[in-house]
Order: structure tokens, then C-alpha cells, then sequence
């Protein structure tokens, strides 16, 4: 087993086959690149599963390690693995990219190969970004992710996609530049090394700490994003297509958080115990005045975007309050957030196919014409709101206890999700899907067809077997988690 | 034995998930076939199970583990002990018997839905799977052994009520008072999630038992930060979910309006089940709640309020199920009063008498609606007793236990709770026992003045409607759901006269109105005085609780003879009484009393302005905070000022900097002469 280079697939065959199905053209072939994107992001999927199945949950080393060397002269290594806290969104990204070629099947009907091939490409990067365990290959990885994505928006988006593409490209690129300073400096420091887990053991004085913490929060800060450098994100998901906002919230926000925990938490573990207190702040004033925003949107998809920020909220949250119910109640939401947002997108890209328009007040009484449709949008609307026995519960009331073990109050604002999440997402549902039709567009409407079917139940299934059974999600998470705030406890100075 | 109590659970959700998924293929028939049989085994188990129970043996196990983290072990499990066993056989039998009447009620359903909806076809069997899952839901409530799965079945019942009271989602009421529901609910369970985030925290388990066994320390531990006794802040955020799920002032106003659900399901769920989630829980605490002064005065303040002011607003009602519901209230009221006298066994008791008579009386209010052609309001019914005896014998017994008339079940759990009262001593208990005192003239009052104006005096049906839209005029604050009102609430058509419903609709209330009557007389000893509930209920040796009661109990018989010469007994007496002259013998004068005390009456009209209140503070505030905190915060401060500020400034410096880069040759030339001058000046004034 440990000698197929499973990371390298996952990164590889993805990408590799991206330029395939980019090799075949113009929309002439569009039949042959979707089979193959399908086939590929199938393979691609299928080669993640023995990450889950041969992991070794009791140890929190690293896994799966490949290590080539890269550029000799600066010491850069091609070097991969996963510990509990990647391997499940190596899986989990490798799982959307499937759902992403299902939902735009039919509906990008211009240079599809293209945007096929975009979307595999991110794919295996963004794998890459959570596998590299050498600093120059996360940031190539990171920075390389960003094109794709800003192809997907710029080309296939709305009406204002070039200001969108653009802000988003910006408000990341400003934050990766620190990011990079950062890098450097801890080049220097550890006397030639750019292995991040050289990089944890180095000891470093606070005021350098400090200062690394900062250009690593401004870098994930904006990915995640946090509060205040958010507004890229509604932009963007408003002027991508389905199946970029589906990658963009289900895997693009969690780069950012993903970084905290691999970067930010142990190389600077006293900066971070020292600024935990602005965290913390940041992420309830995302999960209270995000949710008061969210609630007054007309267009779903802003809607639903300001949703995500405030449930990422949570996930900065839970891991600055540094106990285990709060790091892995992070990570759950982390990988929940990824079936309910992206299920959420899509049923929105669904309305959207068929009525071109996002706006609320356009719609009213959908479940007259798409019943099996509302019963979807219902199930996810619900998991967004955080019901018990949907995945959108489990993270959430993992992070409030271990909020209230950390400081009642703490627990106390973040609990206001509980009424602010219903309130949002039940008063879009009541607007769009009850109610009597509202218009002859709505009246027209048909229900979904078999291919939505099949990756709305897809997204249903996860979403309720996560909820149900959400034990062998942390039982791989223990091992690193522990380790990793147990290194957190110890200074470095 | 694990397996019997999981065919409890699972018989329903199995019936749920075929009804609601395969609707089409199995239809109607196949639909209300499954459903019943799943709920009808759900029964027998639990009969069962309370067999079982009843010769000792008791289970406490988990099923499997939900989810470790930290030293924290949350499964799925149940608790199987007498408290449990009768609310599982109160569940699952007024669940079937609802399951029964539904056949009669949804009958025609078809014709609420416009001609073209696709829901139209399958609305009967959605019914069907929605009141099995909450079956289910129901069950693993109170089957639970531990907070987490409580708070799943919890929040499950919370889903099921949502999509019932919006089963008719083309009605703007409908799906306005539904949302309401919810949010209101997630009020109350946003401090049932802290009360449960502090147990876990400090006793590092959310298993009943192992936090049980924990009680005392928590007792006397002081919640960090606050220098808060940390059991009150416990039990005080738990009651906040029972207030929320139970309906108690100020989390009340969901329950009235939940009727814009059909009327199986405010049987079922708004009366005789899930409202009363709250009551059970609180008697499940009792070990952690006894230890805590603080937190039983508030509960028994909260649950005296409501008991009486609920109780009020029943008696201006004009649609029937809305005085039902207010009636609900003030009973879950009662109950609550109960609990914070310590007298957890008398509010299970009640709460389980009450399951009986109040479902009993909702079917039948709907019985009448059905025989009326879904017209609700009062003021277009009267002497249907001739038209439709079984529902008016049947009402007349239901009526009678809620007022608590002696040897009904309601006499027995009402005045052992008003007795618990007197003898208490907690803070509050003065004001306690004034408000049930004068709750019971108000119960017999509103309750027969319902009695009256359906059943006797004049035929006032199939006439011109003066007041159609009376249940839909008091929804809620606002005006614009108003207009409409599809074509449900047709009524009778003049000359038309009220028919007896068919027998799936009159089975049911049958066989509810034998329990409504006989239950009390034959369990009040063994529940409140013998060893029914020992070991499950705690009461502190410091509280009264049913003490004083218990010494001078001799009998049921006994009890009821006793009862005639207590001050409750006259008071409903009373209360009967005076809406029999009111609304029998001198119609004239309520309407006199209306016009003279105005005020009051508005005050009763509008609910205590509760609503209104809301409607402007909490909801219309909400959106205006969103809107401010959108337009200054992200779009004004954030993208106006940071993002777009910055890109402008990058662009006013690049445009600044490009006028100086012409190209013109005699344009460079005359700066450097500027700058010459400017260094010599500076030179030469320096010097």
C-alpha cells in the first residue's frame, strides 16, 4: 500500500487529466471531455479512499510521505503527507470535484473542455495544498489554485464578473505576499530548511512571532475569510458559476482555516496563545454580525455566502479556544460546511438554470411545480440551520461546548447561531419555496431532473450520515489534534 | 430486550419513511395501512415495555457511540424505567388514535391544493409520514439516557411541528406562523444548548446517570467567571428549552398560532405531546433541579403566570381551536407550577391526564369543524348537540376533566398540584397559589363558554357569516397576510345543517374519552403516592413536594368527597355557572361588558401585545440591525472606504505621478529650473 505514491495520484491525475480533456479542444468534442472529466474525476476520487481505509488513527505522524528532492540548492523538497488534519479534505476535495462535472453537464454549453479542465486542475492543486509539507510547494501549490478559479469566475461568471474576479484575486494575492516574506524569514531562521515540520520545532522570540502570526493571519484570514477582509466573497460567488461557488465554498474557504492549523498554530504556538483573545473576537463578531447581514440579503447566493462566513466563524472560532472538543469540532464544521454550502449552492444553481435570476422576491411557491426539488432544499436548508442528525449540528455543537468549557460567555454569543442560522435560512426557504406561485415563471417550472437527482442525494446521504454517525469523521482526527495542542502548550520561547 | 424497545422507535419511522417517500407507489390506502401498523406495533411494544417495567425490569444502555472527543463519550442509548414507559404508551396511543382520525380528517385534502400544484396528489400521504416521524421523533425523546439524544429528539418534534403547521403552505398564516414556531423554539433552545454545554463541561458527560451522580458537586461549584451558583445557571438554562418547547411566558407565542396546522396535529403535537417535552424533561432533572431554590421559584413563577394569563385570553376566542389552545397553555401552566413545588410526579400525572382529555377535546373541536364544512369560529355554530351526539357527549366528558369536575382524571392531577401549592414554601408559592386558584374559575369559565356556544342555545349556522375570517383576524401583528384565505373555510351554506362525522373520526374520541374520565381515578396512588416513580423522581427532603398530600390521602373515593368541600370545586362550579348565564341566559350582557371595560378587552384581544411587540422589536430589529451593519458596515466602511478607497488611492497616485511624466522635453527642463532655485534659496538662506 505505502508504495503507490497515493498523494501524487490524487495531485497528479487530476491535473494531468485536466490537460487531457483541455487537449480535446473545441466545443465540438464537449460530449468527449465531459466523459472524460467524469472519468477522471471519478479516478481521481477513487485513488483518495485507501487514504481513509489504510490511515493509521493512533498515530499523529505524518502518512502516506513521499519525499523528492526539488530545487537542491535551496533545499526545496517535493515533499507530501497527511495527518489527521488533512487527510479528510484530500478526500473530501477529491469528492466534490465529481459533483462539480455532474452539475455543469448541461449547463455550460461554451468551451467546456475548458472549464472541465479548470476545475480538475484546482482540483489537484488545491490537494497539493493539503499534502505539502515543504513550505515553497504549499505556496506554489496555494498560488497556483488562484488561477483556476479566477479563469472560472472571469470567464464563465455574471454580469460583473471582472470586478469580482479581480477583487478576489487582489484580497488573496495581498495576503500570500506576506504569507511569502514569512516563508523566507523562517527559511533563514531554521538555517536553510523549508520543511514545515522543521519549521515547528524551531524556537523563535515573541516579537517575531508575532509578526509571523500577523502575515500568516492576513494571508488565511482572507481565504477563510474573517471578518473584516470578507466582501471578496460575496462578490465572487454571486458572479461564479455553480459549480465554482460549490469548489469556492466547499474547499476554497477551508485553505485558509486549514492553514492556522498546519502554519499559524505550531510554528508560532505564543503568538497565537497571545493573540487568541483577537481571534476569538473576530470570529464571533463573523458568526453574530455576519448572521445579521445574511439575514437581510436578497439574492440568495449573497445570502448564502454570508451563511458560510459566519459557519467559518465557528471554525476560526473552535480553533483558538485550544481544547479538542473545539479544534475537531472546527474541522467537522470544516468538512460539514463543505456538503451543506456546496449542497446549498447547487440547489441554488438549480433555481437559477432554470429561472436566471437569484433573487428572492423573483420566486415564491416553488414546491407547487418542484416538489422533490423543496424536499432537497428543505433537508440542506435545515443542515445550514444546524438540525441534530444533519452534519451542519455536529460541528456547531461541538464548538459551543467546548466554547463553554473554554468560557461561558464565549459559548453564549456563539449559541446565538442556533436562532440567527434558522432565522436566514428558513425565511429564504419560506420566500422561495412555500406560499402560493408567484408568477407564470414559477408556474413553468420543472422538477429535477435524474442527473440533479442523483448529486443532490449524493450530498443528502453525507449530510445525514454525518449527522447520524459522525464518529468515524473524528476518530482519525484524535491522534493530531492532540499532538498538535499539546505542541500549542509548550513555548517556544 | 434491546431489540423490543428498538421496534418502539423504528416500527413508526419505518411507516414514516415509506408513506413519505413511496407515496405514490403505495397510495392512500397503502400509505395510512403502514403508518397505522407501524404506530399500532410502536403500541403493543410499549405495552410491552411497561409490563416489563411494572415487574422491575428497568434498562439503561447505549445503542452506539455518536461521537468521542476529549474524553467526552456521547451516544445513542436508552433509559427505559416507569417514567418512560407511560409516556411511551401516552405517546404511541394518542398517536394512533390521531393516526385513526386522520383517515376521516384528510379525507378530502385534496381540495385545499389549486387544481395544478403537484403537491395536490400526495398531500394525504405526507401527512401520513410527517405524523409518524414526529411518532418517532417523540419516542427517542423520551427513550433517551442522555442529554445529546434529548436534544436530537428535541429539535426533531421542533422540524415535524414546523412542516405540519406549514402543511398548508399556500396559506401565508399557515407558513408565517410555522417560521414563528421555529424561531421562537430556537429561542429556547439556544439556553438548553448552554444548560447542556455547562453539564458537559463540568462533569465531563452528558449520560443522565453519570451526571446524576454528579449533582452534589455541581451543587456546590460556582460557575467560573461569574461567582453564579453554577446549578441554578444550569437548570435555569435548561428550563429556558422547556419554556421555548413548552410554551411558557414569554416563549408562549408560537402555541396559538400553530394552529394554522390541521387539527390532528394540534392534538397530537400541541397538546398532548410534544408541548409537554419541556414537562417531562424538567420531571427528569428533578435530581439536578432539586437542588436548586433559584431555579424552582422561577420555574414555578413562569408557570403560575401563564397558567393564569393563558388562561384569560381563552375567554375572548371566538375560533374553537384557538380557545383549545389557549387552554394548552394555561395547563402546561399548571404543570409547570407543579414542577417548581417540587411535585414532579403530579405534573407527570397531569401532563399524562391531560394527554388524554386535551387531545379528546381537539379532536372533537375538529369533528365539529369538519361537520361545520371547516368554519372555526363560535359565533356561527350553537346547538349542534342534536346533529352530532357522539362529539358532543364525548366534548361535554373532555370539558368536564379539564375543569377538574370530581372523580374526571383532572380533578385528581389539578388538585393534588393546588394542594402541592398551599403546602409549599418556596419563594413564589403565595403568588403561585393565587394564580391556580383563580386559573380554575377561568378553566370552567372559558371552557364552557366554548361548551355552550357549540353545542347549545340557538342554530346560529347557515346564515350570512358575519365574522369569516375571526381565527385568521388575530394571527399576528401585522396586516398582510390578511387576503387570503383560499377556499377552505367555506362553512355551511345556508339551509345546510351539520352532520356527525364518519366513525374513524368518532372511534378515536370514544376511545380517548375513557381514559379522559377514569385514568386519574385509577393511577393517583400508585403515581403520586405509591412506588411508582421512586428512584426516578427525586424530591430534596428540604422541599414539601406531595408530602403533606400523601398523609391525608385515603382513597380516590375518598378524595373526591373531600374535593366537594374545597374552594377549587366551588370555583369551577362557579365558573360554569356564570358562562351558562352568560352565554345561555343573557347573551346580552358579555357584549355590554366588552363595550364598558374596552381597555381590557383590547388588552385580551391583542394578547398582552406580546406579538406586537415581537413583530417590532425582535424581528422588525433584526432586519434593520442586518440592513445597517450591511449597507455602513460592509458596504459603507469595508468595500466603500478600505477596499474601493485603497484602489482608488493606488489610482489618484498613479494618475498624480503620470502628470508628471509628459514626455515634453521643455516641460522636464523648467521643473529642474523650479528645483534649482528652490535648493539655491535654501542654500543661500541658510547661510
Amino acid at each position: 500500500m505505502t508504495d503507490i505514491p497515493l498523494l501524487s495520484l490524487a495531485i497528479w491525475i487530476p491535473i494531468i487529466g485536466g490537460l487531457l480533456v483541455l487537449a480535446t479542444g473545441s466545443d465540438r468534442n464537449a460530449p468527449l471531455a465531459r466523459m472524460l472529466a467524469f472519468a477522471v474525476a471519478v479516478a481521481g476520487f477513487v485513488v483518495t479512499i485507501p487514504l481513509y481505509t489504510g490511515f493509521d488513527a493512533t498515530t499523529s505522524a505524518m502518512q502516506f510521505v513521499e519525499m523528492t528532492s526539488w530545487v537542491p540548492r535551496f533545499n526545496i523538497n517535493y515533499h507530501l503527507g497527511v495527518d489527521g488534519l488533512s487527510v479528510l479534505f484530500v478526500i473530501l476535495n477529491a469528492f466534490i470535484t465529481i459533483l462539480v462535472v455532474m452539475a455543469g453537464w448541461q449547463v455550460i454549453q461554451d468551451k467546456v473542455a475548458q472549464y472541465m479542465a479548470a476545475f480538475l486542475i484546482m482540483s489537484g492543486l488545491m490537494n497539493g495544498i493539503f499534502s505539502a509539507l515543504d513550505g515553497v510547494l504549499f505556496y506554489v501549490f496555494f498560488e497556483a489554485s488562484l488561477i483556476p478559479l479566477y479563469l472560472v469566475i472571469g470567464i464563465w461568471g455574471g454580469a460583473n464578473r471582472v470586478y469580482a474576479a479581480i477583487k478576489f484575486f487582489l484580497y488573496t494575492l495581498l495576503g500570500s505576499l506576506l504569507m511569502l516574506i514569512a516563508l523566507l524569514y523562517l527559511f533563514m531562521q531554521s538555517g536553510g530548511s523549508f520543511s514545515i515540520l522543521d519549521w515547528h520545532q524551531l524556537p523563535l522570540p515573541i516579537e517575531p512571532q508575532i509578526l509571523i502570526f500577523l502575515a500568516f493571519l492576513v494571508a488565511f484570514g482572507v481565504k477563510v475569510p474573517m471578518w473584516p477582509v470578507h466582501t471578496w466573497l460575496p462578490d465572487a460567488h454571486v458572479e461564479a458559476p455553480t459549480g465554482g461557488s460549490v469548489v469556492l465554498a466547499a474547499i476554497g474557504l477551508k485553505l485558509g482555516a486549514y492553514g492556522f492549523l498546519r502554519f499559524s498554530l505550531p510554528i508560532v504556538p505564543d503568538a497565537a496563545q497571545q493573540l487568541a483573545p483577537l481571534m476569538i473576537t473576530l470570529s464571533l463578531i463573523a458568526v453574530v454580525y455576519i448572521g445579521f447581514v445574511a439575514l437581510v440579503q436578497a439574492d440568495m447566493k449573497k445570502l448564502v455566502a454570508y451563511s458560510s462566513i459566519s459557519h467559518m466563524g465557528f471554525v476560526t472560532l473552535g480553533f483558538f479556544i485550544f481544547n479538542p472538543l473545539g479544534v475537531e469540532g472546527a474541522l467537522v464544521q470544516m468538512i460539514s460546511h463543505g456538503f451543506v454550502s456546496g449542497a446549498m449552492f447547487l440547489c441554488i444553481g438549480v433555481l437559477y438554470d432554470r429561472m436566471h435570476s437569484r433573487q428572492i422576491a423573483d420566486y415564491g411557491g416553488v414546491v407547487n411545480t418542484m416538489p422533490k426539488f423543496a424536499a432537497f432544499f428543505m433537508l440542506f436548508a435545515m443542515a445550514n440551520s444546524g438540525l441534530p442528525a444533519t452534519s451542519g449540528f455536529v460541528g456547531e455543537f461541538m464548538v459551543v461546548l467546548g466554547a463553554v468549557q473554554f468560557n461561558f460567555w464565549i459559548g453564549f454569543v456563539a449559541a446565538t447561531t442556533l436562532i440567527l442560522g434558522a432565522a436566514y435560512s428558513l425565511w429564504m426557504y419560506k420566500r422561495v419555496v412555500f406560499g402560493k406561485v408567484a408568477n407564470k415563471h414559477v408556474a413553468e417550472l420543472e422538477d429535477i431532473n435524474g442527473r440533479e437527482f442523483a448529486f443532490l442525494a449524493i450530498l443528502a446521504f453525507c449530510v445525514l450520515a454525518m449527522g447520524l454517525y459522525p464518529f468515524p469523521f473524528t476518530e482519525v482526527m484524535h491522534a493530531s489534534v492532540n499532538e498538535l495542542l499539546r505542541h500549542v502548550a509548550v513555548s517556544k520561547l | 430486550m434491546k431489540l423490543l424497545y428498538l421496534i418502539v422507535p423504528l416500527a413508526p419511522l419505518l411507516g414514516a419513511i415509506v408513506a413519505g417517500l413511496f407515496g405514490k407507489a403505495v397510495g392512500r390506502a397503502g400509505a395510512h395501512g403502514i403508518t397505522i401498523l407501524g404506530v399500532s406495533i410502536s403500541l403493543l411494544t410499549s405495552l410491552v415495555v411497561l409490563f416489563q417495567v411494572m415487574n422491575g425490569h428497568t434498562f439503561n444502555g447505549d445503542l452506539y457511540t455518536w461521537l468521542e472527543s476529549d474524553g467526552l463519550k456521547l451516544s445513542i442509548g436508552f433509559l427505559i424505567d416507569p417514567l418512560t414507559a407511560v409516556m411511551m404508551v401516552v405517546v404511541t396511543f394518542v398517536s394512533l388514535m390521531v393516526h385513526i382520525y386522520t383517515i376521516g380528517y384528510m379525507a378530502h385534502d385534496e381540495e385545499n391544493w389549486p387544481e395544478d400544484s403537484l403537491v395536490r396528489t400526495h398531500s394525504y400521504q405526507r401527512f401520513f409520514s410527517y405524523i409518524s416521524l414526529f411518532t418517532f421523533s417523540m419516542l427517542m425523546l423520551v427513550m433517551s439516557n442522555n442529554f445529546l439524544q434529548l436534544f436530537f429528539g428535541w429539535e426533531a418534534v421542533g422540524l415535524v411541528s414546523y412542516l405540519l403547521i406549514g402543511f398548508w403552505y399556500e396559506r401565508p398564516t399557515a407558513i408565517y406562523a410555522n417560521m414563528k414556531a421555529f424561531l421562537v423554539n430556537r429561542v429556547g433552545d439556544f439556553g438548553f444548548l448552554l444548560g447542556i454545554g455547562l453539564i458537559a463541561a463540568y462533569t465531563g458527560s452528558l449520560n443522565y446517570a453519570e451526571v446524576f451522580a454528579q449533582a452534589d458537586q455541581l451543587a456546590a461549584t460556582e460557575m467560573a467567571g461569574t461567582g453564579w451558583p453554577l446549578i441554578t445557571a444550569i437548570c435555569i438554562c435548561l428550563f429556558i428549552g422547556a419554556m421555548g418547547k413548552s410554551a411558557q411566558v414569554p416563549l408562549h407565542v408560537w402555541l396559538p398560532d400553530s394552529m394554522e396546522g390541521p387539527t390532528p396535529i394540534s392534538a397530537l403535537i400541541h397538546a398532548a405531546t410534544m408541548v409537554t417535552a419541556g414537562i417531562f424533561m424538567v420531571a427528569r432533572m428533578s435530581p439536578l433541579f432539586e437542588l436548586s431554590d433559584g431555579a424552582l421559584s422561577f420555574v414555578l413563577v413562569i408557570g403560575a403566570t401563564t397558567a393564569l394569563f393563558m388562561g384569560f385570553l381563552g375567554i375572548v376566542q371566538n375560533d374553537i381551536k384557538r380557545v383549545v389552545a389557549y387552554s394548552t397553555l394555561s395547563q402546561l401552566g399548571y404543570m409547570t407550577v407543579a414542577l417548581g413545588v417540587s411535585a414532579y410526579s403530579a405534573a407527570v400525572f397531569n401532563l399524562i391526564n391531560h394527554a388524554f382529555f386535551k387531545a379528546l377535546l381537539f379532536l372533537g373541536a375538529g369533528s365539529v369543524i369538519i361537520g361545520m364544512h371547516h368554519d372555526q369560529d363560535m359565533r356561527n355554530m350553537g346547538g349542534l348537540r342534536k346533529y352530532m351526539p357522539i362529539t358532543w357527549i364525548t366534548s361535554l366528558l373532555g370539558s368536564l376533566a379539564l375543569i377538574g369536575f370530581p372523580l374526571f382524571s383532572g380533578f385528581y392531577s389539578k388538585d393534588s398540584i393546588i394542594e402541592a401549592v398551599h403546602a409549599s414554601t418556596i419563594p413564589g408559592a403565595g403568588y403561585a397559589l393565587f394564580c391556580v386558584l383563580l386559573g380554575v374559575f377561568v378553566t370552567a369559565f372559558y371552557s364552557f363558554r366554548m361548551y355552550f356556544l357549540v353545542f347549545h342555545g340557538e342554530e346560529r349556522f347557515g346564515k350570512a357569516h358575519h365574522a369569516h375570517d375571526a381565527h385568521h383576524g388575530d394571527a399576528h401583528g401585522d396586516d398582510h397576510a390578511h387576503d387570503d384565505h383560499g377556499d377552505h373555510h367555506h362553512g355551511l351554506a345556508p339551509g345546510q345543517k351539520p352532520h356527525e362525522s364518519p366513525w374513524v373520526v368518532t372511534l378515536p374520541l370514544v376511545l380517548l374519552a375513557i381514559p379522559s374520565v377514569l385514568i386519574g381515578f385509577f393511577t393517583i396512588e400508585p403515581m403520586l403516592f405509591g412506588e411508582w416513580f421512586k428512584g426516578v423522581i427525586f424530591v430534596g427532603d428540604n422541599h414539601v413536594g406531595l408530602k403533606e398530600l400523601e398523609a391525608s390521602f385515603h382513597g380516590p373515593v375518598a378524595m373526591a368527597i373531600h374535593g366537594l368541600q374545597t374552594a377549587p370545586f366551588w370555583l369551577a362550579i362557579g365558573g360554569v355557572a356564570l358562562s351558562w348565564f352568560f352565554y345561555m341566559k343573557r347573551p346580552d350582557i358579555p357584549a355590554a361588558i366588552q363595550r364598558t371595560f374596552k381597555p381590557i378587552h383590547s388588552l385580551l384581544e391583542n394578547k398582552y401585545f406580546f406579538d406586537r411587540f415581537n413583530e417590532i422589536f425582535f424581528a422588525g430589529g433584526a432586519r434593520a440591525l442586518g440592513k445597517g451593519l450591511w449597507k455602513a458596515g460592509d458596504q459603507g466602511l469595508i468595500d466603500g472606504v478600505a477596499v474601493n478607497g485603497s484602489a482608488r488611492l493606488v489610482g489618484w497616485i498613479a494618475q498624480m505621478s503620470r502628470l508628471f511624466q509628459t514626455g515634453h522635453l521643455y516641460q522636464y527642463a523648467f521643473m529642474m529650473i523650479i528645483g534649482v532655485f528652490i535648493l539655491l534659496t535654501y542654500w543661500i538662506n541658510r547661510g
